[in-house]
């Protein structure tokens, strides 16, 4: 079962077994812009909940994105490297940043499904 | 979505038809302003292909009149603005008593009258500052009542052509009344691009009108604030606050053509004493164009060092330079890592990332000149 969730820091997790890929939602990259660059972290590096996992620099400003939920990381997306705009493009697909063996799925918990981050989003106007 | 609770926040005459366009807005220097309708990278492309429009209201305009005005305003900016003929219009910077710049302007002879341009967050202090050192007999007064706009890009002159047929034979730096589609506006050609392209003060009751017909044309897109700083960055052109400001002299700021000849002989500006030394006896730091290697922007306050890691200096603006397809920056380092090709590196988030000194501009001119 594939469970896709939200953080309020505009991240996006999405868990398939022991899977979890990590990106920013497509409100995220809206609001910052044309991506030039994205810092993505090493294989292997554990991060916690809520650790500082990644930089996104658009042209104006450079922005952490924060792990929605612990482990190790397996895999960045190599393909940001030289396209950093597919996040702009496809935020919550190809543009994916990381993936990691979640450490505690019991972490998914207190995040946003869809539903509850439109509502988020809603109220942010 | 900063601004909703915020009544202090100004707008500008343009207000509506940036909304309505589906720009960004952000509060900038106590305004609401555009930062970006398609999207930097594709605003700064435009520019650089086509012509773009951009909302500059929010920059303070002033007229300095009186007999002796031009003489008056020379005792507060290095350069010579007496022998400035009717019809040019001049960079300068005001100085403080250490030789550094209190703020950077354009000044225009308009005959009767100097007109002058400065930065919207400095606005205030500028003509509190002229109120009090000008002199009696002369008056300064502050517009209110007019938009300024510009229009810049490789084709600007074939656009504005078209509306104001004589703009076409104005040089880089010179400014023209000119009747646009109907509206009387006092153009210069000018702009903070590094394009060539014109400056238009129109009253703020028509730019609307006008800010409409310029962008009916085939040619011309509106571009916010976030391109504005992106093609300036490129243009090697200073921002006030980040690559001048009260603690930088003009030398240090390779400002130095700012001060004629004139006055280097005669003085007679606040700083003066430093910045004629500094003239004679050079500067210690310097700045510079700055590119890193690879792919990852060097921001504002980066610190740069050279190779072996010794602090040599600090990025005071840095970005991605969509012309350039890769990250820029201007920032000072000491004066024996000033020159192009000295390989130095950027710290950025705690990782040393090589890159070098440029030359500036990073992306060459293209003004209109003889």
């Amino acid at each position: 079962m594939i469970t896709q969730r939200y953080t309020k820091e505009h991240e996006w997790v999405r868990v398939d077994g022991d899977t979890a890929t990590v990106g920013i939602s497509d409100y995220a990259q809206e609001q910052l812009g044309d991506i030039v660059y994205v810092d993505l972290p090493e294989a292997g590096a554990e991060l916690e909940k809520g650790a500082e996992a990644a930089v996104v620099e658009s042209v104006k400003a450079a922005s952490e994105v924060y792990a929605p939920i612990g482990g190790e990381v397996t895999e960045a997306n190599a393909a940001l490297a030289d396209d950093p705009a597919k996040v702009n493009g496809d935020a919550e697909g190809e543009g994916w940043f990381f993936k990691l063996t979640a450490s505690d799925p019991s972490e998914l918990d207190g995040l946003m499904d869809s539903a509850a981050y439109e509502d988020y989003l809603a109220n942010l106007a | 979505m900063v601004n909703s609770h915020d009544q202090a926040i100004k707008v500008t005459p343009l207000d509506a038809l940036h909304r309505e366009l589906g720009a960004k807005m952000l509060p900038f220097a106590g305004y609401a302003m555009p930062m970006q309708y398609q999207g930097i990278i594709a605003e700064h492309q435009h520019t650089r292909g086509e012509a773009g429009l951009f909302d500059v209201s929010h920059m303070g305009q002033a007229i300095v009149r009186g007999a002796d005005a031009a003489r008056a305003l020379e005792t507060l900016v290095p350069s010579d603005l007496t022998e400035l003929a009717v019809g040019k219009t001049r960079y300068t910077v005001f100085t403080n008593d250490a030789g550094g710049i209190l703020d950077d302007l354009m000044v225009t002879n308009r005959g009767d009258h100097l007109f002058v341009v400065v930065n919207a967050a400095c606005k205030d202090q500028d003509f509190a500052h002229m109120r009090e050192r000008l002199g009696e007999a002369v008056k300064l007064e502050v517009i209110e009542d007019r938009a300024l706009l510009a229009l810049q890009g490789p084709k600007a002159a074939a656009v504005l052509g078209r509306l104001a047929p004589p703009c076409r034979h104005m040089m880089f730096m010179t400014a023209e009344t000119l009747t646009i589609a109907d509206v009387s506006c006092f153009v210069t050609r000018s702009g903070y691009t590094g394009e060539d392209g014109y400056e238009i003060s129109v009253a703020a009751d028509k730019a609307d009108h006008l800010a409409r017909l310029l962008l009916a044309e085939n040619e011309v897109a509106a571009i916010g604030l976030g391109a504005r700083d992106s093609l300036r960055l490129e243009a090697g052109l200073c921002l006030y606050g980040s690559d001048i400001d009260a603690t930088t002299t003009p030398i240090e700021a390779t400002l130095a053509w700012t001060v004629s000849r004139r006055r280097r002989a005669e003085g007679g500006f606040p700083g003066a004493g430093v910045i004629l030394r500094q003239i004679a006896e050079g500067v210690r730091r310097k700045r510079v164009g700055l590119i890193p290697d690879g792919k990852v922007p060097a921001r504002s306050h980066a610190q740069v060092s050279d190779a072996a890691g010794i602090v040599i200096g600090e990025v005071t603006s840095g970005g991605f330079g969509p012309t350039v397809g890769a990250p820029v920056a201007m920032g000072y380092v000491a004066i024996e890592y000033a020159q192009v090709g000295t390989p130095v590196q950027f710290l950025v988030r705690g990782k040393a990332h090589p890159g070098r000194v440029a030359k500036l501009p990073l992306v060459e001119h293209r003004y209109f000149k003889k």
